[in-house]
């Protein structure tokens, strides 16, 4: 009871978080001091049908939230003909604008170079997930040794470091002896088959490395300081007492004990990996969504900006549903409340 | 803060090596971007002129870390760099700290609907993705230095908050507290003189850290292309540099900028670490990370801190 | 005839961060024989604790055993490897703490958690033989064999508490010791508690080191008892002799503290003062300060733990003949 409860709440609190979320990328469209919106309109690099589409899909010369004027003569379905409703109504059909740059669906591009990002994303937070993991837990067994020191050091290093700057660092230490940029070596083509996607691999080493670098760190912290707290606990002397090697005990009792908080904070760091991944793709030419949006920055394609952004809040909520979720499921002592 | 309580902080303060790196870290460049104007050889907008054989040149006599793809000295655009980002980083850590303050004191102490409501807001803006966000208002919105420090310091008072509701909440309890209230001291007065002075050290601590977190976010919108455009950043340097040198490896222009950025984050995470162990040592690796906001979020999941010396995983010693 | 276990001379040092040696345990005696069991009594912080840790090898990072002899049945447990210890851990001393919520680990299953045991020591493979076993255990502490697949959130604090003990009897151990097995218990559970552990002693010839503050467990459970305050022995005899004809200055204090049922209106008398911290031990007798006999010489000069008569030891040069 208590576990529906609970979950409950989270879903619903995730729908809201959308809904702000939604609402807030209406309003930025066409609140924020310098409306880009009627500038654009203006620009003369949109064809006089890009203008008109604008001004179709935003409603851009109706009333942005209720008409007042329809609900006066008791129209309210009308009323609520606004820019608002046309914004709403847009994204429930996938349709996220049309870029300015490329003039095309922005919900095509999106769709489109997704998967890069996903890959990138995969990839590196597995990598920093095995290696906060072990490290964490090596960290803490080995609390106060030189081994515990240098990983401290280690994390403290990484959390003053800009990803973008790290991977500044690798491609310039890397140049020559691994792919930089891209990710592809032009050419191939999938069709190529298996050496396509080991091209791919190399392509997606850097990258990756980076990615693991910085975020391992804080799975170090958390798992160090997770373990401690378990290794603390009674249940690890009576296991000991028991005669479990330490070996033993590290895996059976601690490790899922503290493994316990991890679930829920590769989640949460999921909003902090996805800036991480935009410097990446950014610093390396990955053709993802990341990347995408410093494009989008460079050349004021505002549609192309928003909708990924949408799209990427939208995949951090979901995911920390999710992460929720999961989490109770696992720790048997929240299914009790 | 009472004058005992900093004098005690300096105290163990003095007392830790890496406070004291941290410190010395920090001060140089304080002091480096205080003196530019007479530290550095040329202003960094100075239009000099230019001959095609004068971009992009190594570091040499005249040019100590070399120029940069427009001619211009590097090194005076770094000295000129700190002043930019310790600007951001100390004024938008401050803004953080007195809305996060403010909004985990009042949720604190008043409990009840208004502490939920803060703390909704504070899961939501934990949620969202940070770069992303600030991408798109400074996007839209525009460039320059302010914007950037509002943005900056608006999202990033949420750690500070839960942190400081979590320990007005313990302090809440305490015994003088409930005197003061049957003396009929007012509510205002009680979080004032009471609460907050004992919150403060640990706030403090964090503000360090936000610091770095503040000159890093800043560096990164500034490397992604969103920096003032009238003020010579580090982010920006880089900006430059990957975006015009990185084919040429030229390093003097690519590495300077980034290792400052890593030189003043590690010397403010060291002293804001220090400041957290002395403050509370309970929290001792709790804050240590990026992002703290993780820590937040899951305050109450993670075990805390155990005492130091339960660690059964360990064969008892003889000793000889 | 060798004896269960043949502690001594065991002294044990805790290690402060900046490298002061604190003496826990100092020079502890006592032996304990087939059939019978031995309460070890004192305050908080007198090592009694500490002393069940050291001779299980148990001691936390900080803890140095600093000298004495730990003999199971006749082997010394202080010469194995730590490989062996673990051998012979739970086979022969197995151990139950204070029945704390984390006790058993709260995100495993307690029959696993038993089986665990078992599965260690015996070479057991057969699945079903080992769940037999767990069910008979459980039986035998009076669960039912059904929550053994439950996890320990949904027990109650006495029947963690009575799991705990199914499990520490899983490879039918000669020793059992219990520590504080029922402190953090309410009153009519204790009882359960206290009745189970007497009800094992009979039937399975179990010998229990009982460590408690309570000496009313004590004389219902104990064939021995051994007094400890400030990290050493204060007095060290039968039950009987410790109830009738105790000596030391501390063991008669202590049971003039407990209420008394043949004479329930004469006063109960608590001991002024605190037991001496580690870092500040006295140089002499560690009671002096609160000592209601002392003398001159109690604050210079450790006492030794003398023979008054056989089985009978006292600490105390100026003890209380009756």
């Amino acid at each position: 009871m208590q576990q529906s409860n609970y979950l409950i709440r989270k879903v619903l609190f995730g729908l809201v978080t959308l809904a702000v979320v939604v609402g807030f990328n209406f309003a930025l469209f066409r609140i924020l001091p310098g409306d880009p919106v009627k500038a654009i309109a203006r620009s003369p690099r949109l064809t006089q049908e890009m203008r008109e589409k604008l001004r179709v899909e935003f409603g851009l010369d109706k009333p942005v939230f209720l008409d007042l004027e329809r609900l006066k003569t008791g129209d309210v379905i009308g009323a609520f003909d606004t820019q608002f409703t046309a914004y709403i109504n847009a994204l429930l059909h996938g349709n996220l604008g049309i870029s300015f740059r490329s003039r095309r669906a922005v919900s095509e591009i999106l769709a489109e170079r997704v998967w890069r990002t996903v890959v990138l994303v995969a990839a590196g937070e597995t990598l920093s997930l095995v290696l906060g993991i072990t490290l964490g837990l090596v960290a803490a067994w080995r609390r106060g040794t030189r081994a515990d020191m240098g990983i401290l050091l280690y994390a403290l290093f990484s959390w003053g470091l800009p990803t973008f700057f790290l991977g500044i660092i690798l491609l310039i230490l890397a140049q020559g002896l691994l792919p930089v940029g891209g990710m592809v070596t032009p050419g191939l083509k999938p069709e190529d088959g298996w050496v396509y996607w080991t091209d791919v691999g190399k392509h997606l080493i850097l990258p990756t490395l980076t990615m693991a670098i910085i975020y391992t760190s804080s799975y170090i912290l958390i798992m160090r300081s997770s373990v401690m707290g378990v290794l603390s606990e009674d249940y690890i002397l009576t296991a000991k007492a028991k005669g479990m090697s330490t070996f033993r005990i590290l895996r059976s009792e601690a490790l899922k004990n503290a493994m316990l908080p991890m679930v829920t904070i590769a989640a949460l760091n999921l909003a902090y990996t996805v800036g991480g991944a935009i410097q990446v793709e950014t610093v390396f030419s990955w053709p993802g969504v990341g990347r995408l949006m410093y494009e989008a920055v460079m050349t004021r394609d505002y549609p192309v900006l928003q909708g990924t952004f949408l799209l990427l809040a939208v995949a951090v909520i979901v995911a920390n549903l999710t992460a929720d979720i999961l989490y109770s499921v696992l720790d048997p002592r929240v299914k009790a409340g | 803060m009472t004058m005992q309580q900093l004098r005690e902080i300096g105290r163990a303060f003095i007392r830790r090596p890496a406070g004291i790196v941290g410190l010395i870290m920090l001060l140089v460049v304080v002091l480096v971007a205080i003196a530019a104007p007479w530290l550095a050889p040329y202003h960094p907008k100075d239009k000099i002129d230019v001959s095609p054989g004068d971009l992009l040149t190594p570091p040499d006599s005249e040019h100590l870390l070399g120029r940069d793809d427009a001619g211009r000295d590097v090194l005076s655009q770094l000295i000129y760099g700190a002043r930019v980002s310790l600007t951001v980083g100390f004024v938008a850590s401050f803004m953080s700290m007195v809305i996060g303050t403010t909004i985990g004191l009042v949720a604190g102490y008043r409990g009840g609907r208004i502490d939920s409501l803060s703390m909704r807001l504070v899961d939501f803006l934990l949620v969202i993705p940070d770069l992303p966000l600030m991408l798109v208002i400074i996007s839209m919105w525009g460039r320059g230095l302010w914007k950037i420090i509002l943005v900056i310091g608006l999202l990033g008072w949420t750690v500070t908050a839960r942190l400081v509701r979590s320990q007005v909440l313990s302090i809440k309890e305490r015994c003088y507290i409930l005197r003061a209230r049957v003396i009929g001291a007012s509510h205002y007065r009680i979080a004032a003189r009471h609460i907050l002075p004992q919150v403060m050290p640990l706030v403090i601590a964090e503000a360090v850290l936000a610091v770095s977190g503040a000159i890093i976010a800043e560096s990164s919108l500034s490397f992604l292309g969103l920096g003032d455009p009238t003020l010579v950043s580090w982010g920006m340097m880089l900006n430059f540099a990957f975006e015009r040198a990185i084919s040429r490896r030229a390093w003097w222009f690519l590495l300077p900028p980034g290792f400052a950025i890593v030189w003043v984050s590690v010397g403010l995470i060291l002293i804001g670490s220090t400041l957290e162990e002395i403050v509370n040592p309970s929290l001792k690796t709790h804050h240590l990370f990026d992002p703290r906001r993780m820590m937040a979020r899951i305050a109450g999941r993670v075990p805390k801190e155990p005492a130091p010396d339960h660690t059964a995983l360990v064969e008892t010693e003889r000793a000889e | 005839m060798m004896s269960l276990l043949e502690v001594r001379n065991l002294s044990i040092d805790y290690l402060r961060e900046d490298g002061m040696a604190l003496h826990a345990v100092e020079e502890v005696c006592f032996t304990l024989e087939e059939g019978r069991s031995l309460g070890l009594v004192g305050e908080s912080g007198c090592g009694k604790t500490t002393v069940i840790l050291g001779i299980l090898r148990l001691l936390p990072a900080q803890g140095r055993i600093v000298s004495g002899e730990v003999l199971s049945k006749g082997t010394d447990l202080f010469s194995l490897t730590e490989a062996e210890m673990r051998k012979h851990r739970w086979k022969n001393l197995s151990i139950i703490f204070q029945g704390s919520m984390n006790a058993l680990n709260p995100v495993r299953r307690v029959g696993d958690q038993i089986a665990d045991a078992i599965k260690l020591h015996e070479n057991a493979n057969d699945g079903k033989q080992v769940e037999a076993r767990v069910h008979q255990l459980l039986d035998l502490v009076g669960i039912s064999p059904q929550r053994s697949r439950h996890y320990p959130h949904q027990y109650s604090g006495g029947m963690r508490q009575r799991a705990m003990i199914a499990m520490a009897l899983a490879c039918s151990p000669d020793v059992l010791i219990a520590d504080e097995p029922t402190t953090a218990l309410d009153v009519m559970i204790q009882a359960q508690i206290l009745d189970l552990l007497q009800k094992l002693q009979k039937e399975l010839a179990l010998s229990i080191i009982l460590v408690t503050h309570d000496l009313g467990v004590v004389a219902e459970m104990c064939n021995d008892v051994l007094v400890m305050y400030g990290g050493r022995t204060a007095e060290y005899a039968s039950v009987d002799t410790i109830f009738n004809e105790a000596q030391h200055p501390y063991t008669r204090r202590l049971l003039q503290a407990f209420p008394d049922i043949a004479n329930p209106s004469s006063k109960l008398a608590s001991i002024p003062g605190y037991p001496p911290p580690l870092d500040a031990l006295p140089r002499g007798c560690r009671f002096e300060p609160r000592c209601h006999r002392k003398r001159a010489i109690c604050a210079e000069q450790i006492p030794t733990l003398e023979a008054v008569q056989p089985g009978h030891y006292v600490a105390c040069p100026f003890r209380e003949d009756n």
